[in-house]
């Protein structure tokens, strides 16, 4: 651990805030014993996430994106620590969180939030809203005294647009986009650095999902949070994000700052995910369909798992599994024909 | 915001909670379903009377049964007080002991309650605790605390009740058994029936677990045992509470057959069970009193448990309304 850079923040400006190099998480999927004895099956084995690397900087947005499958949600479970990964490291402010005790994780956590998915799941419909927000406040001890406590959540709820009152009521009583934004309360509670956001608006309306996303995008600035965020909307992306990655079947296949990945995507698959993107001015253009489905990931292709959907796929990319090069504008790309240079600039 | 805003939350008491809940209570839809349903307020004030004059016999009795001296033998066989022969203050009659039947129904009421609602509890808190850590932990401690169950299950309660008791009186000398026959009969019938609560709980700790708000407390950083008490637990309470009341009519059925049995609550302590053994040795010479009225006050009290735990397991079934 480099203490002298945690100790003074200005000297770690350039150090990520949180740092993943070939995370990987399986999960064994196997039938019971029973069944594999008589039944003489293997063991199965789901690659989840398989050797992920990427960094994220102070104050700034990354985004994982990806068809359902690909392993984004697990990779933001693995970071905020519901899931031990199987192995590789992962780096917050320097220290190695990976395989850390619940005990030795309790400061990380402070600084380490998450927002969740479904609002209707992810608040206790037997707690008030008040106990749910000052649950974080309790836990790490922040503020000294009920009266401190009560007060805290009355700010964090005005901070969130809603009412201090609102305290009293059960989760119920809320539409689902104030449920998110209780959820954000919560997460914020602690004052961390860094929220993992699982997805936060996929549940939501259209015109509410605007709103949740201009309200994190003014906590970011206000706060300068960092955040990793989770999301198959490309839309959605674009309007967050300064970096994006590209997940397909566990693995990180391009990452690139938002406008260069958007405006000029390398790789076939991300090519083929923008190319899906509803666009007004696009009309009466042929649009390529994305071709088949996300294979089965617990056997998954050889080589590039992505070459039985990409139309520049050759023997090269059936039988070597490409490793990530970084391109001169700062794009990492995991692709051979990329590398070969014989795959033609679309969109 | 303005701090007469913070004021009204910092000033909610306990009070405010306890008085807020009541009145919810009372607005809730569990209320609104007793007030439509005329059967269940009578099965409901039915128990709370079997209830009120069991724990309140030594007072309320017309006779105490337990004091010997008052007995008098010259008293026995008086048929219920409308038949010819009848004495007044022996309203239902009197036993081959001379003790009056009304009393000893209270009092033997007593004893049945009182196994059956700890036996219950004791079964609840079992199931509850072991259901929940099969259901959160999983894995190996899930199988082999549900491959005990599965394999108590195959067995008729009733059996291990008597296993239970068996081996107890065998190990006990002969007098502490006497002394300890209702600790024993609530050990084993309890025992017998943690196995249900403990798969409801799994099956309940399953589908919460997986919930976000659970894992969101584990992103805070809670330790599991809180994460169940304060998370799990308040939302898998419902399907228990239904089980427990319908258990309770099950564990005083169990306790009564026991004592039918002769291995139950020992003769100087009478349970329902025991009143209509006893009084099954009279039944074809005529003193039909001596069973029938114990077994109508079972009856009546089995039906009334078992209609308030049906009514419960539907009003809190939202899928069910």
């Amino acid at each position: 651990m480099v203490d002298a850079a945690l100790a003074n923040p200005a000297l770690q400006a350039d150090e990520p805030v949180l740092s993943a190099r070939k995370l990987a998480r399986y999960f064994d999927v196997s039938p019971p014993l029973l069944n594999r004895v008589i039944e003489g099956t293997p063991r199965q084995i789901l690659r989840a996430v398989d050797g992920v690397s990427f960094d994220i900087q102070k104050g700034r947005t990354f985004s994982l994106v990806g068809e359902s499958g690909c392993g984004k949600s697990t990779v933001a479970r693995l970071v905020v620590g519901l899931y031990t990964p199987t192995h590789g490291e992962l780096h917050f402010e320097g220290q190695n969180i990976a395989g850390l005790t619940r005990k030795e994780m309790v400061p990380v956590r402070r600084k380490m939030q998450m927002i969740f998915q479904d609002p209707f799941a992810s608040l206790n419909p037997r707690w008030r809203v008040v106990d749910i927000i000052a649950e974080p406040l309790r836990f790490f001890d922040i503020t000294k005294g009920e009266a401190a406590t009560q007060k805290r959540v009355g700010e964090l709820l005005s901070f969130v647009g809603l009412s201090p009152k609102d305290g009293a009521k059960y989760p119920h009583e809320f539409s689902g986009g104030q449920r998110q934004r209780i959820s954000i309360a919560r997460a914020l509670a602690s004052n961390p650095e860094f929220l993992v956001c699982d997805e936060p608006t996929s549940a939501l309306d259209v015109s509410v999902q605007a709103q949740i996303l201009n309200l994190m995008k003014e906590l970011q600035r206000e706060l300068g949070l960092t955040y990793l965020f989770i999301s198959h909307n490309l839309a959605v992306v674009y309007h967050m994000s300064d970096d994006v990655g590209v997940m397909y079947l566990g693995k990180l296949v391009e990452v690139a700052p938002a406008r260069t990945l958007f405006a000029r995507p390398r790789h076939p698959y991300t090519q083929l995910l923008l190319n899906t993107i509803p666009d007004l001015d696009m009309k009466g253009l042929d649009r390529a369909p994305v071709a088949g489905e996300v294979p089965n990931p617990i056997n998954p292709p050889s080589g590039c798992t992505f070459h039985p959907r990409c139309p520049f796929a050759n023997d090269r990319c059936r039988a070597e599994i490409p490793q990530p090069i970084t391109l001169a504008d700062g794009a990492k790309i995991a692709c051979h024909g990329v590398e070969e240079g014989r795959i033609p600039d679309t969109v | 915001m303005t701090d007469s805003t913070n004021d009204i939350i910092v000033t909610r008491s306990l009070w405010f909670r306890f008085s807020d809940g009541t009145r919810r209570f009372f607005d809730g839809d569990v209320f609104y379903s007793f007030k439509r349903s005329p059967v269940i307020m009578v099965a409901f004030f039915v128990t709370v009377t079997y209830f009120l004059l069991a724990f309140l016999a030594p007072w309320v009795a017309p006779h105490n049964t337990y004091d010997v001296i008052t007995l008098n033998l010259m008293d026995a066989f008086k048929p219920p007080a409308w038949e010819a022969g009848g004495d007044p203050s022996y309203p239902l009659g009197t036993d081959d002991q001379g003790r009056d039947v009304l009393s000893t129904i209270m009092f033997g009421a007593r004893v049945s309650l009182t196994v059956g609602f700890l036996s219950v509890l004791l079964a609840m808190v079992m199931g509850i605790v072991l259901g929940m850590v099969a259901g959160y932990v999983g894995g190996k401690t899930d199988a082999i605390i549900m491959r005990i169950a599965d394999v108590q299950l195959s067995f008729p309660a009733i059996l291990i009740v008597l296993l239970i008791d068996g081996f107890t009186r065998s190990v006990l000398p002969r007098g502490a058994h006497e002394d300890l026959a209702l600790v024993v009969l609530v050990l084993s019938i309890g025992f017998a029936n943690w196995v249900q609560f403990a798969r409801t709980v799994r099956g309940s700790c399953l589908v919460e677990k997986n919930k976000e708000y659970v894992q969101a407390a584990r992103v805070i950083g809670l330790h599991p045992a809180l994460i169940m008490l304060r998370h799990v637990l308040p939302n898998v309470m419902s399907p228990v509470l239904v089980i427990a009341t319908i258990s309770l009519a099950i564990a005083i059925l169990t306790e009564a057959t026991l004592s039918f049995l002769g291995v139950g609550v020992p003769p100087t302590q009478p349970s329902l069970g025991t009143l209509i053994r006893i009084g099954n040795d009279f039944l074809f010479s005529g003193e039909w009193w001596m069973t029938i009225f114990p077994g109508a006050a079972l009856v009546i009290l089995v039906l009334a448990v078992n209609l308030l735990g049906d009514w419960l397991r539907d009003a809190l079934n939202p899928k069910l309304r």
